[in-house]
């Protein structure tokens, strides 16, 4: 039996991309929902560890992450409801396109924003003010 | 007449795939200088390798009029009927692969074995249960309309070939065996829905859709092919049918 041939990746149109960028944000935000249960867990565990691994945070990497957790998780969300649409809506796999274009519009109206708010502190403190 | 803008004797490379299963361990690619005129399709500059630079590249094609459904590839990265596309809208160097997720035989061929094993698995043929009509079974023209959109299959995989749910399970039933299936589910004159919903309700059927639309993009028939699987589930759902 040949082996599948690798070839070229599939050029598959809005629907196929929408689809990977959702798988890749429902593996991220299950990786921070795992992380994220252990350390709120600690706080049953010892309240001084708690303060201390949440005071690991405060860096600026964290803070970069967390706008990256902001993005994924709206992407994912937004795009579930599209998801619905499609399957439960008469209509839906019909508007697929359009829906994808006004759930990306949402995305930066309600991503840029936070990151502009989220990165201010950190922006500031590296760079100084005056 | 030759009214385009593309000259008579234009020149475009064919970058092809090619695997002979007796020579090769690995497919790999093969390029050939082909001229083409502005009606030329691309199977006929296929038929220009074959015919006249190397007799041994091995493709399907039957009608190469679009109806038989023989020619589906991958071209430039996406599944078409090369007797479908011409040869001038698809730039300098043209990419020519085999459909993706079924077994490479030679070259452009694959196995459609399990394609269609999954077709005949949803039972594609008039069932019913009652007495046999002395005349034709009538139906009106609203209800021949229900499904008129999944009569245009032509069996040439482009669809479930595409899916990328198909490429990581070859269980999964696929669009085409799906729009086949719509087809009859929605026939008013057939009474065998239940029994094909029940089929497509299992763990290889229309819920492993991940509505990417590839197959809606893919089929050179413009069947909505992921809306019939929509409709599909909708009838699993709701019992409309």
């Amino acid at each position: 039996m040949p082996k599948a041939p690798a070839g070229t990746l599939y050029r598959g149109r809005e629907g196929m991309w929408s689809w990977v960028a959702h798988r890749i944000t429902g593996v991220l935000v299950f990786f921070f929902l795992f992380a994220h249960v252990l350390d709120t867990a600690l706080i049953r565990v010892s309240p001084t560890s708690y303060d201390k691994v949440i005071g690991t945070y405060k860096n600026p990497i964290v803070n970069v992450m967390e706008v990256g957790l902001v993005a994924a998780v709206v992407y994912h969300a937004l795009n579930g409801i599209r998801i619905m649409l499609i399957d439960f809506w008469e209509k839906g796999p019909r508007y697929q396109k359009q829906m994808l274009y006004v759930e990306l519009a949402l995305f930066v109206i309600l991503v840029v924003p936070d990151a502009y708010f989220s990165l201010e502190h950190t922006v500031r403190t590296i760079f100084g003010s005056t | 007449m030759d009214t385009a803008a593309v000259s008579d004797q234009a020149v475009t490379t064919l970058k092809i795939r090619r695997y002979d299963p007796e020579r090769d361990s690995e497919p790999h690619w093969e390029r050939y200088e082909v001229p083409y005129e502005a009606s030329d399709r691309l199977l006929d500059a296929l038929h220009y390798v074959k015919w006249n630079i190397d007799g041994s590249l091995a493709f399907r094609r039957s009608c190469a009029h679009g109806v038989c459904g023989s020619d589906a590839m991958r071209i430039n990265g996406a599944n078409k009927l090369s007797c479908k596309v011409l040869v001038r809208d698809l730039g300098p160097e043209i990419s020519i692969e085999p459909i993706k997720g079924l077994p490479v035989e030679k070259d452009l061929i694959v196995d459609m074995d399990p394609f269609f094993d999954a077709v005949k698995a949803v039972k594609p043929y008039l069932m019913t249960d009652d007495h046999e009509p002395t005349r034709e079974r009538l139906q009106s023209a609203a209800d021949r309309e229900r499904f008129d959109d999944t009569t245009k299959c032509i069996l040439c995989a482009a669809c479930t070939t595409s899916c990328p749910v198909f490429w990581n399970d070859g269980e999964y039933f696929g669009p085409a065996a799906i729009v086949n299936a719509h087809r009859f589910i929605f026939d008013s004159r057939d009474s065998g829905a239940e029994e094909r919903l029940e089929i497509l309700n299992e763990k290889e059927g229309v819920w492993r859709c991940r509505t990417t639309f590839n197959c809606t993009d893919a089929c050179p028939r413009g069947i909505e092919v992921t809306k019939a699987i929509q409709e599909v589930k909708r009838a699993l759902i709701f019992r409309r049918f």
